[in-house]
């Protein structure tokens, strides 16, 4: 229970560390939102400026402002959009499942796909087609994520036009549950396959380097002695600890997942919380933009909280240390 | 497998009989790079609002491709003999979407509004007060004469807004403005914030069998490469206010798609050089012109903006009855731009180099910002000036630098907004130096002899007499050099063939679109 405050103490103050320098960040960058709203009615009088920055508190000093923002915070208000002139958290709550839906989509792809090309060249790493997946880890992992989308919409939405060029659904609508899903599904493929590539790189060679410590393992040779099945022992007994180091960096990763999806969604015009940053920074609209970064920083925060307690299934040693790991034992004991 | 490809495609092949259906019912589908924070245009300006805003809300006129003034909520107008009045006759059979009829009270209060509220302050100012002494009469009474009103009546700067919804509260927080009630030829559906928006033909529209489709969808992209590959593959039916030179060209290769640059010009976008006239050296008139003859504008129309762009000769865009051909054209000679830096003091040094200075542009801007910076930079090293190019992250920190004349040089793309006294004068006259905003007088120049013809020409109601004026503002302003004149902004619509019926008038876009329906 101590444990568990302490770290509940930690995050708040995490997360109050991530709201005060992201603000302060934030005046550092030239400009303020008065002068984009300006900019975009075409020139406005002294007057109006002053009364939209007074409007908006940007005429009052910057701590001021920031205790006037923790303040609401810390009650749920995370203000008005200054650009949409909407409350923010209806604007946040309306962006946040096209990112998630992406996220997830993207981390599943990245998972099962980087795990298997793993395994693939861990089980025949002298092979050609494992060289080949090293090429393609490298090549995936060097690409930035952008340029991957910028290729693939160049391939699959312009040369063989099979995938829509942008958006999460078909703009005119589409009939039914299954129709939506259909949709939903159609207009995901090159979103998640782009913001994938650099983590089936990556996953794919830290699952190979885990897979081929695993399998020099001595109750790897064991199971194998035991007669048991190649399908048995990779997937029985390898897979679980050669998978530990994905779960540990999916869990790291999240952050820069989000920032990839940023990436993404702007080129794919997917409408989602990293598309609503990217305008945020361009507008300067100080108060969507500190909301995205305050739930950018919660989600990371409870990501490797469940990495550790996904840590507990996955290997018992690591997340259950006040009991034996029984299955360990079974295994030693076989 | 076999089994997943066939559903696949059979999910494609629905999508597709889908759209092909919509497409049967007169809906339109149109790609736009612009974000519109409402929808209400008598409290903000820009074409990312004005485009919805002029299908929502009807207005007392609108304009046709010759800048003649049509009758639209006022089916005629007078205006007094000592121009201190303007009579609209409202139509009687005008209704807001919400079924109320329109009446004259609508008209006041939505004056008042646009006084109150709009950025552009000139536009209305001369207004005392609006008499109402019936429901289809109302009677603007002015300060002085003030000829722009009959443009400021346009769709899109005097929407009509319903008292009884408006005049609740304050306005800049109305929730109508993100789901507004007109009275133009399409109401409000839906809009998903820089997502898409949705509007529907208004079946009680006050003009018979207009409008001619019955579904508007403006469906917002955030990347515009992404925006013209949707047009060229057919996703999207139209697209409004392409300036990008590479994307006019590409659509214009395209099957079935066609490019054209006609109406808007009443919008007036020029591109343009500005400088900072209270800086050294460019407190100089002799060195703003040198550069302006050191620049060779053939090249730039031709190769910069891929011949897509019209030359601008002066602050007035070239299609408005008050514009002049008769200024300094600024012809390209380097030996009189070399002798105009000589007589200003500015001699070479031993390197050949004169002096250094910083041009800015608008960032996201490529051809008309970017590529002319680029190519400044080597055009002005050959008389002696080196030119360091100063890239902006994105567009505040670009109106940060310019709005507190921390800059040299800076191109810039400015809008007329139909009449002079609202887009023109603000640019030049010296009561407009305001520290920390943008597109004011940011270059600081101040003349006392164009103070005074732009306040004559505010007044003045008889249009020989106007042009007459403007022509001598434009002559002095153009030799003055505050600013150098580039080319107005390729703005072009593409749309495809079997569309007909374009919004082609001096407004473009930015005005009801009641003729534009599919031929097929």
């Amino acid at each position: 229970m101590k444990t568990l405050l302490s770290k509940l103490a930690s995050v708040v103050g995490l997360l109050f560390a991530v709201v005060a320098l992201n603000f302060l960040l934030i005046q550092f960058a030239p400009g303020d939102p008065v002068e984009v709203i300006v900019g975009e009615m075409g020139g406005a009088s002294e007057e109006l400026v002053a009364q939209m920055r007074a409007e908006y508190g940007l005429d009052k000093p910057v701590l001021v402002q920031l205790a006037i923002y923790v303040g609401k915070i810390v009650t749920g208000d995370f203000g008005l959009s200054i650009y949409y002139n909407q409350p923010v958290l209806s604007l946040i709550l309306q962006r946040l499942p096209a990112t998630v839906l992406l996220m997830l989509a993207s981390m599943t792809i990245a998972v099962v796909l980087g795990t298997f090309l793993g395994i693939f060249s861990a089980r025949h790493p002298k092979g050609l087609l494992s060289h080949f997946v090293t090429l393609f880890s490298l090549a995936g992992y060097s690409a930035p994520v952008f340029w991957t989308g910028l290729m693939l919409l160049i391939l699959f939405s312009s040369v063989w036009p099979i995938f829509p060029v942008s958006g999460m659904t078909s703009i005119r609508g589409v009939q039914g549950v299954f129709g939506y899903i259909l949709d939903v599904a159609h207009h995901l493929v090159l979103p998640a396959v782009t913001l994938s590539s650099v983590y089936i790189a990556l996953y794919s060679r830290l699952s190979r380097a885990s897979m081929l410590d695993v399998l020099g393992a001595d109750y790897i040779r064991t199971a194998r002695a035991k007669g048991l099945s190649e399908r048995q022992v990779i997937y029985g007994h390898a897979l679980r600890n050669g998978i530990i180091p994905v779960v540990t960096m999916l869990g790291l990763q999240m952050g820069q997942l989000l920032a990839g999806a940023t990436l993404v969604e702007t080129v794919f015009n997917w409408p989602g919380l990293g598309r609503l940053a990217y305008e945020s920074i361009l507008r300067r609209d100080y108060p969507t933009l500190l909301a995205i970064l305050f739930f950018s920083a919660v989600i990371v925060v409870v990501a490797n909280l469940l990495t550790d307690l996904a840590y507990g299934k996955i290997d018992p040693r690591i997340g259950g240390r006040r009991k034996p790991a029984p299955r360990k034992t079974k295994e030693a004991t076989q | 497998m076999k089994h997943f490809r066939k559903t696949a495609f059979g999910a494609l092949a629905g999508l597709a009989l889908m759209a092909t259906s919509a497409m049967a019912q007169q809906s339109l589908l149109v790609g736009s790079g612009e974000v519109p924070r409402h929808f209400n245009g008598a409290i903000q300006s820009g074409i990312a609002t004005a485009m919805p805003s002029t299908q929502i809300f009807a207005s007392p006129l609108m304009y046709d491709e010759n800048w003649n003034a049509q009758p639209y909520l006022a089916k005629s107008w007078e205006v007094s003999e000592d121009g201190l009045a303007v009579t609209l006759h409202l139509v009687e059979n005008a209704t807001f979407h919400d079924g109320t009829p329109v009446t004259s009270e609508d008209v006041a209060f939505s004056i008042g509004v646009i006084q109150e509220n709009h950025p552009f302050k000139t536009m209305l100012a001369p207004v005392t007060s609006v008499d109402t002494p019936d429901a289809t009469t109302a009677i603007i009474n002015l300060a002085h004469p003030h000829p722009a009103l009959m443009l400021a009546m346009s769709p899109a700067l005097m929407p009509i807004l319903p008292k009884h919804i408006y005049g609740e509260g304050p306005i800049q927080q109305n929730p109508a403005n993100l789901a507004p009630i007109g009275s133009g030829p399409f109401k409000f559906v839906e809009y998903r914030q820089g997502e898409y928006l949705k509007l529907e033909k208004y079946d009680d529209f006050f003009i018979d069998g207009k409008p001619m489709l019955d579904e508007i969808i403006v469906q917002i992209f955030s990347d515009p490469a992404n925006l013209v590959l949707a047009m060229e593959r057919g996703d999207v039916d139209m697209l409004t206010y392409m300036a990008g030179v590479r994307d006019i060209a590409r659509l214009q290769k395209a099957d079935g798609i066609s490019v054209t640059n006609e109406g808007g010009d009443s919008i007036g976008a020029i591109n343009w050089l500005a400088f900072n006239t209270k800086k050294a050296p460019f407190d100089n008139v002799k060195v703003r012109q040198a550069i302006g003859y050191a620049i060779n504008k053939e090249f730039y129309l031709k190769r910069i903006m891929g011949g897509f762009a019209d030359d601008a000769m002066g602050p007035i865009t070239m299609t408005s009855p008050l514009a002049t051909d008769e200024v300094e054209a600024y012809a390209f000679d380097l030996a009189k731009a070399e002798a105009l830096l000589d007589e200003a003091g500015m001699t070479k040094d031993a390197d050949g180099k004169r002096f250094s200075m910083t041009v800015d542009y608008i960032p996201g801007f490529v051809e008309g910002g970017r590529n002319l910076a680029e190519y400044l930079r080597s055009q002005l090293k050959q008389v002696g000036i080196e030119l360091d190019v100063r890239t902006s992250p994105d567009f505040p920190t670009w109106a940060q630098r310019i709005s507190s004349y921390d800059f040299d040089m800076t191109q810039d793309a400015v809008f007329n907004w139909g009449d002079p006294v609202i887009g023109v004068n603000r640019t030049y006259m010296t009561s407009n130096i305001r520290p920390g905003v943008i597109w004011s007088n940011t270059q600081q120049y101040s003349n006392a002899r164009v103070d005074e013809l732009l306040e004559q020409a505010a007044i003045e109601t008889d249009l020989t007499k106007r042009a007459a004026l403007y022509k001598e503002f434009q002559q002095i302003v153009v030799g003055d050099a505050p600013i150098l004149y580039l080319s107005d902004l390729p703005y072009s619509l593409a749309y495809k063939d079997t569309l007909e019926g374009l919004p082609t008038t001096i407004w473009g876009p930015a005005s009801p679109w009641l003729d534009l329906h599919w031929t097929e």
